[in-house]
């Protein structure tokens, strides 16, 4: 067994911790700092329900040992709405057009589709379904997740302009 | 599930990583993770140590020079996916990136791992293959280079020794104004493929065939490169039925049969896709011989 030191942004707050070298991100996040936004299914990088962003790129979170996160920016669900507790437009827009139903995807739902919106501005229905290919639903039949996220890409983009 | 309990470390720099590998017992080197990783948290693979490559400097980064290409190791295959040098010189690497796993696994997959995996069902060894690539290996007893065609030598298998590490595959530059094409079968985007193969297409004098690469995936232990198709190819126009005669060489292969699919199914699954990849190249050079090839 070993443990080791780890320093981490997590959603802009530094935490340092010490962890076994076995430990996934995932769990980390879960049970170490306590934030229980980031979902576990399937624990081997099929259901993307893990998914958070590592230095602003998505990652599947049981794929990737805490140890490795050390000196990196990790953001969660948590760290999507505003201190107030308002929603983003892309968690907005996931209420309105029905984009879950139980909830268990939606965070690695939200944190895939806020990095594939931050590099595709005007997205089509098509690169929507491509881009959350990696994240199963048991519930919804996507159609509620492809049309938050082109609302969402609509309101970011005339909020932008 | 959660992986067994294992000493982790993490080298900056190559030597120490391969003075790591020689020295520990069943050690084992972590890339991106994306298949190493599952298997721990299986249990399938249970390493009594780790060695990090993540940390380790220079073991990623394309660059083009002296009409070579060179992607180390530690390049994460999205950032092949979406790299300029790649998409000006070898768009194939783009075109089979966008079938590999998901964008979160291309955001950790290296092509490095990839290649020493050697997953049978794996794109980039065969796209290594096909563009006749070197994979260069580092060790103990200093640095080696294995034609990519050679490196899968068995199921998940490599050429590599256990105290060797993938550090970069190099390559010639294919000719400017090259066909390429990609076909693979899955039963959902992103999932193994159950068969696939590429085709890189050269025209020389009088719009004949100068140069043809064919490789197949997912029917062997390794990628398979097709020399009757090859040879069918050259010296010759690009047409319907020149493709098609190609593509039937597949039918003298013996694939695997497994739960997924039968020997039989993947025989007849590659010889389609093979036709496709080669119409889709044949089209990349303004070579149009109909749809349904
Ligand atoms: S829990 Fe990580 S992909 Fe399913
Ligand atoms: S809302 Fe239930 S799994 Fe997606």
């Amino acid at each position: 067994m070993s443990e080791h030191a780890v320093t981490l942004t997590v959603n802009g707050v530094a935490h340092a911790r010490t962890i076994e070298g076995r430990v996934n991100l995932a769990d980390f996040l879960r049970h170490t700092l306590g934030l229980t936004g980031t979902h576990v299914g399937c624990e081997h990088g099929v259901c993307g329900a893990c998914t958070v962003l590592v230095d602003g790129r998505s990652v599947r979170a049981c794929l990737m040992f805490a140890v490795q996160a050390d000196g990196r920016a990790v953001t969660t669900v948590e760290g999507l709405a505003a201190a107030d507790g308002g929603l983003d437009p892309l968690q907005a827009a996931f209420r309105e057009h029905h984009g879950l139903q139980c909830g268990f995807c939606t965070p690695g739902m939200l944190m895939t589709l806020t990095e594939f919106l931050r590099e595709n501005k005007t997205p089509s229905a098509a690169q929507v379904r491509e881009a959350i290919g990696g994240n199963l639903c048991r519930c919804t039949g996507y159609a509620g997740i492809i049309a938050a996220a082109l609302a969402a890409a609509r309101r970011i983009a005339a909020d932008g302009a | 599930m959660k992986p067994q309990a294992f000493a982790y470390h993490a080298p900056r720099g190559l030597n120490e990583a391969i003075a790591l590998l020689a020295r520990l017992d069943n050690a084992k080197l972590l890339a991106g993770g994306q298949s190493l990783v599952a298997m721990m948290n299986f249990r399938v693979v249970a390493p009594d140590a780790i060695v990090d490559l993540n940390g380790v400097a220079g073991l990623d980064g394309i660059a083009v020079g002296g009409e070579r290409l060179r992607i180390g190791a530690m390049t994460r295959q999205r950032d092949i996916e979406v790299s300029p040098l790649i998409a000006r010189h070898a768009p194939l690497f783009a075109a089979a990136l966008a079938h590999v796993g998901h964008r979160q696994t291309r955001n950790r997959g290296t092509i490095g791992g990839s290649l020493a995996h050697a997953d049978p069902a794996a794109e980039l060894p065969a796209i290594c293959a096909v563009h006749d690539a070197v994979v260069e290996l580092a060790g103990p007893r200093g640095t080696r280079r294995v034609e990519a065609r050679d490196f899968c030598t068995d199921f998940m298998t490599t050429a590599a020794a256990p105290e060797e590490i993938v550090t970069a595959i190099e390559m010639a530059l294919p000719p400017r104004g090259h066909g390429f094409g990609f076909a693979e079968f899955a039963r959902r985007h992103g999932d193994f493929a159950l068969a696939g193969a590429a085709a890189l297409v050269v025209l020389g004098a009088g719009g004949m065939v100068d140069r043809a690469a064919v490789v197949l995936f997912g029917v062997a232990h390794a990628p398979l490169r097709l020399a009757q198709a090859e040879e069918a190819l050259r010296g010759r126009a690009l047409t319907r039925a020149g493709i098609l005669a190609a593509a039937a060489a597949a039918r003298a292969i013996t694939p695997i049969g497994d739960m997924h699919a039968s020997a039989d199914f993947r025989r007849h699954l590659v010889e389609v896709l093979l036709a496709r990849a080669l119409r889709d190249a044949a089209l990349r050079i303004g070579v149009d011989v109909g749809g349904g090839a």
